[in-house]
């Protein structure tokens, strides 16, 4: 049994790791919340976010903290092409249809990276890497703190822009009520368009944090995907604040899970997780 | 005119009976024409055509969106090894404890998800959540030695030992090739068949088939457990053929993905959609990794990005697959066979 000083500090850990996770998590819950289209390709974009900061790293000395803006801002303006150009094509197919061209846009991905970068794994070591804080019994490492804090403040400016702004009212509009929104001369497509990009803007930003965090490899991204998909459903599909709680939740109870059992089943208890809520609690836990 | 079309429809049928049979004749002296090479790459490919038939009863005919469909593959790969290997239980024999497992694995997939009503999105992903949760049960089961695999014994590759599965790639050749015709009877008994026409009805509208008096909850656990059986004998195929088992390569969701290409490619619902599937993503798949040879030796995610584009190119030119396509353009058809 793990002492309580361990069990606290391990605690902590996952729930920063959770802030990066949440940060993830409510790229998918707006594009579904929004667009109603699932994401399949999400943990690939997650992955050629990671990469990206990675490969800024390794070549250009930029911390990740700094290349945030640059992936943000390619991941929102590709994010905005492909659904303007692609899947607002697939809107009227059928669901399986959907799942299927994301699908094919995440293995592209996915091979491509591994093609170009090769099966390794690859991380980031700044010089902060090792440094830690000590509180009293606590330690807290610095890389967590950052990007945890990071990606709160991103969390909080997704928040702040979908309620205090005409376009993110808008756009939160156009997610409860497209027909209505386009008879009140909206431009619904346009504004579909800047969900997704907004969703896969943030997946840019919570892949630099996480290439902070962990070690990237080109097949990571279905683990990925099915994470991200974990925690939006077990707060609730399309509910922000939800999202923003399961990720928390996740990091925490992989974090526990991988103390008191063994680190490679961490998963099996998100997986149970899921299974319970999809079965018990469909629409998630701040679901109406 | 329209005496004249009948005419071309039947000198047409004439002419795909002819090429069917020499086809058919052609499969069963192929390993004796081809390399063992180009043979193992065709098993790959009525591997394909097998288990996407299998997963095309699910999805095809009961509209059942599953894609953790390597959950039976895994099931079954280990039932019928671990059979084999601790207590010497034929795998001939083992495969049915597999499918039963398997079809009892479906069957709560199914129950769970009628009796706390998980469909669409939810339902393929609680397919993927069990499927990913028994790979990492799998991962920590000593019994079948977790994730540093089961190995099964090898043969000597001349011998043809089809209790044990031990043989070499022109018997697993034949034995594919069986199991490809027996799914196509199958999905023909079914299209022929009332309870076809049953689960035709619960796809399209679950609802109006309800109304109509055909249970919903009944032809969608019959599609989903003989669909479940069908992969199963797929998965004791593969570990019989391959002779590894490690959980991540059977339980993984490229498994899963690998599974549904077939028929998407070839077309979701139709008898022979998967094999065409199957059939283009074999042959393109080798000859980009042939082409990828020639520039690179490392030609590792060449036959993804090859299956990556075909799916990309069908899913947006011809959504209902390359089959019903095809069929619309040679016009053999009509339009009630063609869906």
């Amino acid at each position: 049994m793990p002492d309580l000083a361990l069990t606290i500090d391990i605690a902590i850990s996952g729930i920063l790791t959770g802030f990066v996770y949440a940060l993830m998590a409510l790229g998918l819950s707006v594009i579904f919340g929004v667009i109603r289209v699932v994401n399949f390709a999400h943990g690939e974009m997650m992955v050629l976010a990671m990469f990206a900061s990675v490969f800024l790293f390794t070549y250009t000395g930029l911390d990740p903290l700094f290349s945030i803006p640059f992936v943000t801002c390619i991941f929102f303006a590709a994010g905005y092409a492909l659904q303007r150009y692609l899947i607002d094509s697939f809107m009227e197919r059928e669901e399986h249809e959907q799942f299927i061209l994301l699908l094919a846009v995440g293995m592209l991905i996915t091979n491509g990276l591994l093609i170009v970068f090769g099966p390794e794994a690859r991380g980031i070591n700044t010089d902060y890497s090792f440094d830690s804080y000590v509180i009293g019994p606590v330690i807290l490492e610095k890389t967590k703190l950052i990007s945890s804090g990071a990606a709160s403040l991103l969390s909080l400016l997704l928040f702040t822009f979908f309620r205090f702004t005409s376009t993110g009212t808008a756009i939160r509009a156009c997610a409860d009520n497209p027909l209505g929104a386009a008879v009140v001369g909206l431009n619904v497509k346009r504004l579909y368009g800047l969900a997704f990009g907004i969703g896969t803007a943030c997946v840019g930003a919570a892949g630099c944090l996480m290439s902070l965090l962990f070690d990237v490899t080109p097949n990571l991204g279905p683990q990925l995907t099915l994470l991200s998909f974990t925690i939006v459903i077990i707060g609730g599909m399309g509910n922000m604040t939800g999202a923003l709680l399961g990720g928390l939740l996740i990091g925490l109870s992989e974090s526990l899970a991988g103390l008191f059992t063994s680190p490679s089943m961490k998963s099996m208890f998100s997986f149970a997780l899921l299974i319970f809520i999809l079965v018990f609690r469909p629409k998630g836990l701040l679901g109406k | 005119m329209d005496s004249n079309l009948t005419s071309r429809r039947i000198g047409l049928l004439c002419l795909l009976l002819v090429s069917f049979l020499t086809f058919g004749f052609f499969l069963l002296i192929l390993p004796y024409l081809v390399s063992s090479y180009i043979l193992s790459i065709v098993t790959i490919i009525l591997y394909f055509a097998y288990v996407g038939q299998a997963w095309n009863l699910a999805m095809g005919f009961s509209g059942q969106l599953s894609l953790g469909h390597a959950l039976y593959i895994g099931l079954g790969a280990y039932t019928a090894a671990a059979l084999y290997v601790h207590f010497g239980i034929p795998p001939l024999i083992g495969l049915f404890l597999s499918m039963a497992i398997s079809a009892a694995a479906a069957a709560l997939i199914v129950f769970l998800a009628a009796h706390h009503n998980v469909h669409d999105v939810y339902f393929a992903l609680l397919t993927i959540a069990f499927a990913e949760f028994t790979r990492l049960f799998f991962s920590h089961f000593e019994w079948v030695s977790g994730t540093s695999g089961l190995f099964l014994p090898l043969s000597s590759s001349d011998s043809f030992d089809l209790i044990n599965l031990r043989g070499s790639t022109t018997m697993f050749y034949y034995i594919i090739l069986t199991l490809v015709i027996i799914a196509l009877s199958i999905i023909y008994f079914l299209m022929t068949r009332r309870a076809g026409y049953y689960l035709l009805a619960v796809r399209e509208d679950p609802l109006v088939a309800q109304s109509l008096g055909i249970s919903a909850f009944r032809y969608k656990m019959l599609s989903m457990t003989l669909s479940a059986a069908m992969t199963s004998v797929g998965g004791v195929f593969l570990a019989f053929y391959y002779n590894t088992l490690f959980p991540e390569n059977l339980f993984g969701i490229h498994r899963s993905v690998e599974i549904i290409l077939a028929p998407i490619i070839g077309g979701i619902g139709t008898f022979i959609g998967p094999v065409i599937g199957a059939l283009a993503l074999g042959f393109l798949g080798e000859l980009m990794t042939v082409i990828a040879e020639f520039i690179s030796p490392n030609t590792a995610g060449i036959k993804e990005i090859a299956y990556a584009i075909i799916l990309f190119t069908v899913i947006k030119f011809l959504p209902g697959g390359l089959w019903p396509w095809i069929s619309r353009k040679t016009n053999i058809f009509t339009s009630k066979c063609s869906k």
